[in-house]
């Protein structure tokens, strides 16, 4: 046995399993939440990481400000309805609006292969402009490193963003309790599809567009009508499911949705029957989940489909107490299961 | 969307439930023998409405479950060869072999890709020529033709850089094996719809009449299963054991004969070993003498080496319905969908995963 | 087991053998690609249903309504009037 302390270091994660890092490990899934909590976590605990959510919240002389990062690896770079350029952007201004922080500023980190056109890294970087500018917030420092061919899939992004909290809620799944609604802002699946749609082996042609969009605009309309928000959450890899385990895990409480409340549009239906997909697994860029008062759903609802078009806000659920934490479906004959979150990447299946 | 909707049904399913609750004067145990099944009755909470004198049990219906061990291991070991592009459904993925899953051997670098179809397959061997392609053909009878297909396509397009790793089995041997087994405790059978299609139910009648059994070809929908087991209980009460057929917008007695004719020219009845299960006769496909040059193991001289499962797993007992898969002390424990120790746990449409996913043993007892 | 889709067929191209006869067909707007060689009876508008990029049978719209006549038949019987499906 070597002594070198990194020799004698045990891997907490079950290696017999799975010795390198599989793509499951980055889809949101639970073997992401294993990677997290088994090796990153604990490696960099801190006062921030028994309180998860989309951004870290802190204090300087007085004022509050959020801070997240997030890089960006999809595949196919362009898709319909956006590209890695406007996910990049969009991204991490939601995951800032996701505690309630106004978006200010933010860094790119642009990591390009040897052989990307320029025309195509000009069309990105239009796409990350044009983002930032609607959703008001500036792009004030950065970063570009070329890697040789072969080694990247053209293009990868890393934006970090600060916002700034301008109200004196917290929001956060800590805060949520029972008897809280829980809203959705719009139908689920669009963006994980037509990513889907485009792949070598499944081809299948779609008018789905990517959900992809800012959320700021909507969190600051709730906010500003005073709405009483207890806990918001992004809906991106690992979908519906995987965020609200997420939220019951971190509140010990017990989330209770109902299937036929659901809204999925019915071709985003007909490509996850065909591929044996469930839609609450499957990625969005566009959504998230409101965590309100029961009294102030109808007024959340109104804001919300009045602020952004193209959004239909609905309630989806409750929160219940539970003696330990869970989230369940009602099935459309009325029997609860449980929801789990996905173990890895949602395959397509035959049976 | 249309002819899915309408079976999903609330109201109508109550109904039914209702109606299978008053023909229901003893216990019944009754097994349907395919995944969509599986996850459709647990999914919606079927196995929970229905009276406690039905029970039900979920057989070997899921191909991918029953994929034995050798044969990942060699679609493990074909995957890892360079300048070959092997094919899957994305159910195999995660099926773990004796020493890994294609899962990680993607991760070290092979090209394994997942398709929808094994026509895709077939298409990517036309665009990549300079390579060999192996589609991993699991599945019931209703797969076969697919991938039948799949060889019928490169054989006259004489793509001579495709071939299947065939796993192919059949449905009607083993639910003989099931009743033949002496702990057998099965009085009836919703017979898969899909597999139906293509084959039609005439082979099910000698069955049913060997073992006194009624079998009902059902579709999957939570409508279709209810009226599945309605039909099959009014037969039980009755003591009949006839084969009928509640799925027929989808299943004619003689089947497709279109079909039919696509695994008579490729295929020939082999004996297969079903994970779990063992050997049972004549109860699989492989490529006939004609088509032998698109068969992977020909092709590559892949060996015959069997590999043992995993000593605890009783996952070949719960496909033959002897156990639930609350009775494995290995459940939820040492064995998750994220590290099964078998392929009812593997697969989405497991027996053991679709209980761990949506009836967890906590929500089970408290519930 | 086996995940087969009811989808209508919205164009078909014919090709010079069965084999490779093929169609679009709509999954509740998504299209995809579906082989016709195990149904040479299906036309443009008729519901298939597909397996692995195959179709396994043309759906029997007259079956189809069977169930739902039944289940109206049970309405009839217990005297209990619902509203139409």
């Amino acid at each position: 046995m070597s002594d070198d302390p990194k020799d004698n270091f045990r891997c907490p994660l079950p290696i017999s399993d799975y010795p390198s890092i599989l793509v499951a490990h980055g889809g949101g899934g639970k073997l992401m939440h294993q990677l997290l909590e088994k090796m990153i976590l604990p490696t960099f605990s801190s006062d921030f990481s028994n309180n998860l959510h989309d951004s870290a919240v802190f204090e300087i002389a007085g004022t509050r400000l959020a801070i997240t990062t997030d890089s960006y690896v999809v595949r196919p770079i362009q898709f319909p309805g956006g590209d890695i350029g406007t996910l990049a952007i969009n991204g991490t201004i939601n995951d800032l609006a996701m505690s309630g922080a106004r978006p200010l500023y933010l860094s790119a980190g642009l990591i390009l292969e040897e052989g990307l056109p320029m025309k195509t890294l000009w069309q990105i970087l239009q796409s990350m402009k044009q983002a930032a500018d609607i959703a008001g917030v500036k792009l004030i420092t950065g970063d570009t490193k070329v890697v040789d061919r072969g080694k990247g899939d053209g293009i990868y992004i890393n934006t970090s963003g600060v916002g700034i909290i301008e109200h004196s809620l917290k929001i956060e799944p800590r805060s949520v309790v029972a008897g809280d609604a829980v809203l959705v802002n719009g139908d689920l699946g669009r963006h994980g599809i037509a990513i889907m749609a485009t792949r070598e082996g499944l081809s299948l042609e779609t008018r789905i567009e990517s959900d992809c969009a800012p959320l700021w605009s909507s969190v600051q309309s709730l906010l500003s009508a005073g709405i009483d928000i207890h806990c918001l959450r992004d809906l991106t890899r690992g979908g519906l499911a995987s965020a609200l385990v997420e939220i019951a895990e971190t509140a010990n409480l017990h989330i209770e949705i109902e299937e036929s409340h659901l809204p999925v549009r019915e071709d985003v239906r007909g490509a996850c029957e065909i591929l044996g997909l469930d839609p609450v697994y499957v990625a969005n860029e566009g959504r998230f989940v409101i965590f309100l008062p029961d009294s102030q759903v109808s007024r959340a609802i109104e804001i919300l489909s009045r602020t952004v078009s193209g959004f239909t806000p609905v309630r989806i659920g409750s929160v219940l107490n539970g003696d330990r934490f869970s989230v369940t479906v009602k099935s459309t004959l009325g029997v609860a299961r449980l929801l789990d979150m996905f173990s890895g990447e949602q395959l397509p299946r035959i049976c | 969307m249309k002819y899915l909707d309408e079976y999903r049904n609330p109201r109508l399913a109550s109904k039914m439930l209702e109606r299978i609750a008053e023909k229901t004067s003893r216990r019944w145990t009754i097994m349907e023998i395919c995944g969509g099944q599986t996850h459709t009755i647990i999914r919606s909470g079927i196995d929970r409405l229905l009276p406690d004198k039905i029970t039900i049990l979920h057989g070997p219906g899921c191909p991918v479950c029953v994929t034995p061990v050798h044969i990942v291991d060699k679609a493990l070991e074909l995957a890892s060869q360079p300048n070959l592009i092997f094919c899957t459904f994305g159910d195999m993925m995660r099926v773990p072999g004796s020493t890994a899953d294609l899962l990680s051997v993607k991760a070290s670098g092979s090209d394994i890709r997942i398709v929808y179809s094994p026509l895709d397959a077939v298409q990517i061997a036309r665009d990549n020529r300079q390579k060999e392609i192996v589609f991993f053909a699991v599945g019931f009878e209703t797969t076969a033709p697919a991938n039948g297909m799949a060889v019928l396509q490169a054989y006259e397009e004489n793509l001579e850089n495709f071939s299947l790793l065939v796993s192919q089995v059949l449905v009607p041997p083993a639910i003989e094996a099931i009743l033949s087994a002496p702990e057998n405790r099965v009085n009836g059978f919703l017979a898969a719809g899909h597999v139906c299609t293509v084959m039609g139910y005439h082979e099910y009648m000698p069955l049913a009449e060997k073992f006194r059994v009624p079998i009902v070809v059902t579709g999957f929908e939570p409508l279709d299963i209810l009226q599945g087991i309605e039909m099959l209980i009014a037969q039980l009460e009755k003591g009949t054991c006839r084969v009928e057929n509640q799925y027929r917008r989808a299943v004619t007695e003689d089947g497709n004969l279109h079909a039919q004719r696509v695994l008579s020219e490729l295929f020939d009845v082999t004996d297969r070993i079903w994970r779990g299960i063992g050997m049972i006769p004549r109860s699989g496909l492989t490529l006939k003498e004609k088509y032998r040059r698109f068969d992977a193991e020909v092709r590559f001289g892949l060996g015959d080496g069997v590999v043992s499962e995993s000593s605890e797993c009783v996952s070949g007992l719960i496909l033959q319905g002897a156990r639930n898969p609350f009775d494995c002390p290995a459940f939820g424990i040492r064995c998750t969908p994220e590290k099964p120790l078998g392929a009812t746990m593997v697969s989405s449409e497991g027996a053991c995963a679709a209980y761990y996913r949506y009836r967890a043993k906590t929500l089970e007892r408290t519930g | 087991m086996c995940l087969a889709v009811p989808g209508r067929i919205i164009e078909i191209n014919d090709a010079a053998d069965s084999l490779h006869r093929v169609a679009k067909v709509s999954f509740g707007g998504t299209i995809r690609e579906i082989n016709l060689a195990c149904v040479p009876e299906a036309q443009i508008g008729d519901y298939i249903l597909a397996h692995v990029g195959i179709a396994l049978n043309v759906v029997d719209a007259e079956e189809a309504e069977k169930v739902f006549d039944y289940l109206r038949q049970m309405d009839d019987a217990s005297g209990t009037k619902e509203e139409a499906l």
